[in-house]
């Protein structure tokens, strides 16, 4: 017992401040929100749209869709012009698809707004979601979990992850959507009492992230369920995931 | 002296050589071969179909680790029409991938004793080796279970949602009681295809399957990929991103570690070292990230080489973050070593024999916590663990306190090898660009993942695309392992258990 109480004490407090406080300082080479400047930009060359894995990007048009990118370096790396670049931003969740799609007129992103009266007087004092893991590779699924170390303790918010869909809000899904998860994710869905909420994490939730448009998977979850917030990333920083999940329940203001 | 067989082409880990030169030779010279290779001590590594020029014919390859030699030995034999005789009888440690090759091509193993499909998925080839509708959805986890029956026992069925946030997997236990007479594990869920979407790569996504394709080992996975493109173009990558990609295949080693202990103790309800060890897991990953970025270091390990450098300043960073989490983790592991009650749980819990562990093939601290001396960081050393050594940790106990305890040594050794190598990094560039890939070859890679050997292996066509690429995560080994550490046990210690394996499903399931 003695041993416990004293590496208790020399392990010290570490739960951060955040979002009353500063959040947790992010590596110098994280990448966060692209920016994609425009005026830069060469409108004839295609090399960024030709060398994005996933599609995300359509010169033309001049349109980066943030659900769709898995924030890998290939078009920062490929671009000559040096037009698209990472911001530290790791705020960057939405609460409408379209909102994800950055484009020449709208550079900034329309973070996600608090949810409805009726629903934030119901969730916002005590979220109760079921995660489902649909096709995710387990990146996603470890920066959620993450978020219930003591460093994070979501607990705090009272947003916490639960066993049972039946005891639940609302589900938490990462990963594509599987053809071998779709029954199990309707019946998980179906379990929940109304009213409920969907929270997409990570760009295969959203859009089927490095396997949009293969046969054995869908393209995220959006076909079958409707989505109340999308986080991006791949996987998203554990802060961008507390960010949104903040946001939605009105714990943080769009300053 | 060693058995030289001449049904087998000789190779070593990241080598290329051209497919003619492997012997082909009839399938029942190749059941005896990779029969008597397996009695006289080496181990299926890898066993896959591969299409021919023939429609009607399937060719079958078989990659052998010799781990005393250091030696890859690679059979091929030619399939024609539906069926072919199953090793498993005789090889246990086939016995999955007998049925990976049946679902994949539609050729049917004759005399497989537990005959069903791997991922509930349709065969490449329009052949179904159950004879199921095209038409018709082939749905996960149906189909016969093995029984027990007896007025007192009962069946547990699991998943695929499950209690925590972890990935779907299905599970059925046959119990009298509290005691588990017999678990059986269906996996599948998690299929998206990337084995078959690898082919006609490399292209602009097959890094990121790679690195997606079990998220919690990105580096393990991409590292492989990236020797399989190195060994096919002839490049050699320089010797400081070798060593960047060791630190980096550490980190990854560590962070998982750490944060299997502190799940071992959450499971077991001992709340100090799961509080510790849940944070200081991060720490690890937020390593990674300062290496590149991305917490699982996706954008890291690229063919040639590595994506990012580290200046003097980052080493001294690295080093002094990594000397503070040393000694934090130092005293939140050791709780667990003198607590009576942790030991009380995890000792005799879940044990895996030596001979089961051989039999079957498992690898990884699994077969290290058995007694057994694999890893491929010293058998098949490739890169980096040319020049450094990491010593194998090895425990006899074969149960959870083995299997926790294989991975407190290698804490302590991937932190030395990694304040090793940042002491003495190498000078000069971390990437070099590849050149076009040699056709018509075959390589292998093999590495040393957290979880175990990482086996990939790719074929090429006559433009030097791959014709077949070939995965095999550390869990295509294990998952028998969980179910045999389950037998006799309390089904309330199946969590405990599984922590212990950790083992992935996206892996598996591909």
């Amino acid at each position: 017992m003695y041993k416990e109480i004293l590496t208790r004490i020399k392990q010290g407090h570490r739960t951060m401040k955040f979002p009353k406080g500063a959040p947790p300082a992010l590596s110098d080479r994280f990448r966060g929100r692209l920016i994609f400047d425009t005026e830069k930009c060469d409108p004839l060359c295609k090399i960024c749209t030709e060398i994005c894995p996933v599609g995300a990007i359509e010169t033309e048009s001049k349109r980066l869709d943030l659900g769709k990118c898995l924030f890998c370096t290939d078009c920062f790396q490929a671009c000559p012009e040096k037009a698209i670049s990472f911001s530290k931003d790791y705020r960057l969740s939405v609460r409408n698809r379209e909102d994800l799609i950055v484009t020449t007129e709208l550079k900034e992103i329309i973070l996600a707004e608090e949810l409805e009266k009726k629903m934030k007087k119901l969730f916002g004092h005590s979220l109760k979601l079921r995660q489902v893991s649909a096709g995710g590779c387990n990146a996603c699924e470890a920066d959620v979990n993450v978020l219930g170390t003591i460093g994070w303790d979501m607990g705090r918010f009272g947003i916490k992850l639960e066993a049972s869909p039946r005891h639940s809000d609302g589900i938490l899904i990462t990963g594509p959507v599987t053809k071998n998860m779709e029954i199990a994710l309707k019946k998980a869905w179906d379990a929940i009492p109304e009213p409920k909420i969907l929270i997409a994490v990570g760009s295969c939730a959203i859009a089927g992230g490095p396997y949009i448009d293969m046969d054995q998977v869908n393209n995220g979850v959006e076909s079958s369920l409707p989505v109340d917030l999308y986080i991006p990333g791949c996987p998203p920083h554990p802060l961008t995931i507390l960010d949104g999940l903040l946001r939605l329940l009105g714990r943080i203001e769009n300053e | 002296m060693k058995q030289i067989y001449e049904n087998l082409a000789v190779m070593t880990n990241g080598d290329s050589i051209l497919i003619n030169e492997i012997p082909i030779c009839d399938i029942t010279a190749f059941t005896a071969t990779i029969i008597d290779a397996v009695d006289k001590g080496q181990r299926v590594s890898s066993f896959f179909g591969a299409k021919t020029d023939n429609a009607d014919s399937t060719a079958l390859y078989v990659i052998l680790a010799d781990d005393e030699s250091n030696r890859l030995n690679v059979g091929k034999t030619i399939i024609s029409g539906t069926e072919f005789p199953s090793i498993t009888p005789h090889c246990p440690q086939v016995h999955l991938f007998e049925r990976e090759i049946a679902e994949q091509f539609g050729i049917i193993p004759i005399g497989h004793p537990w005959f069903k499909p791997v991922r509930y998925c349709h065969s490449w080839t329009g052949m179904d080796a159950w004879n199921r509708n095209k038409n018709e959805p082939i749905l996960p986890a149906v189909g016969d279970f093995y029984r027990i029956e007896g007025e007192q026992i009962h069946e547990v069925a699991v998943g695929p949602v499950h209690a925590g946030v972890i990935e779907p997997g299905h599970y059925r236990f046959q119990c009298h009681g509290e005691q588990v007479f017999h678990l059986e594990i269906a996996l599948g869920f998690q299929h998206r295809g990337v084995e078959k979407a690898m082919e006609t790569g490399p292209d602009s996504r097959s890094l990121h399957f790679m690195e997606t394709l079990a998220g919690d080992t990105t580096i393990g996975h991409s590292i492989s990929y990236c020797q399989i493109y190195e060994a096919f173009s002839h490049t050699q990558k320089p010797v400081r991103a070798q060593a960047l990609r060791g630190i980096a295949l550490e980190l990854e080693r560590l962070a998982n570690h750490v944060g299997d202990l502190g799940a071992l103790s959450g499971d077991v309800g001992f709340l100090p070292t799961s509080s510790f060890c849940g944070r200081l897991r991060g720490e690890f990953l937020n390593l990674t990230a300062y290496l590149c970025g991305n917490r699982f270091g996706r954008g890291f390990i690229l063919p040639g080489g590595v994506g990012f450098d580290i200046d003097q300043q980052d080493v001294g960073e690295i080093l002094h973050r990594i000397g503070i989490c040393n000694k934090e983790i130092t005293d939140a592991i050791n709780l667990l070593w003198d607590n009576q009650s942790v030991m009380a749980r995890f000792t005799d819990t879940g044990p895996i024999s030596e001979d089961f562990a051989i039999e079957m093939g498992l690898v990884g601290p699994v077969a290290r916590a058995s007694g057994i001396m694999r890893d491929v960081r010293y058998t098949h050393p490739n890169g980096i663990f040319r020049f450094s050594q990491i010593p194998v940790s090895i425990y006899e106990s074969g149960d959870v306190l083995g299997r926790a305890y294989v991975r407190w040594m290698e804490i302590q050794k991937s932190i030395s090898f990694i304040i090793n190598q940042l002491k003495t990094l190498p000078k000069g560039d971390v990437l070099v660009l590849p050149e076009k890939l040699n056709p018509l070859s075959l390589s292998i890679a093999l590495n040393e993942g957290w979880r175990g050997e990482i086996c990939h292996v790719a074929l090429t066509d006559e433009n030097g695309s791959f014709a077949r690429y070939k995965i095999v995560d550390p869990s295509f080994h294990n998952w028998q392992g969980l179910a045999q550490a389950l037998r006799n046990q309390e089904i309330s210690d199946f969590p405990l258990c599984n922590k212990s394996f950790n083992l992935s499903y996206c892996g598996h399931d591909l």
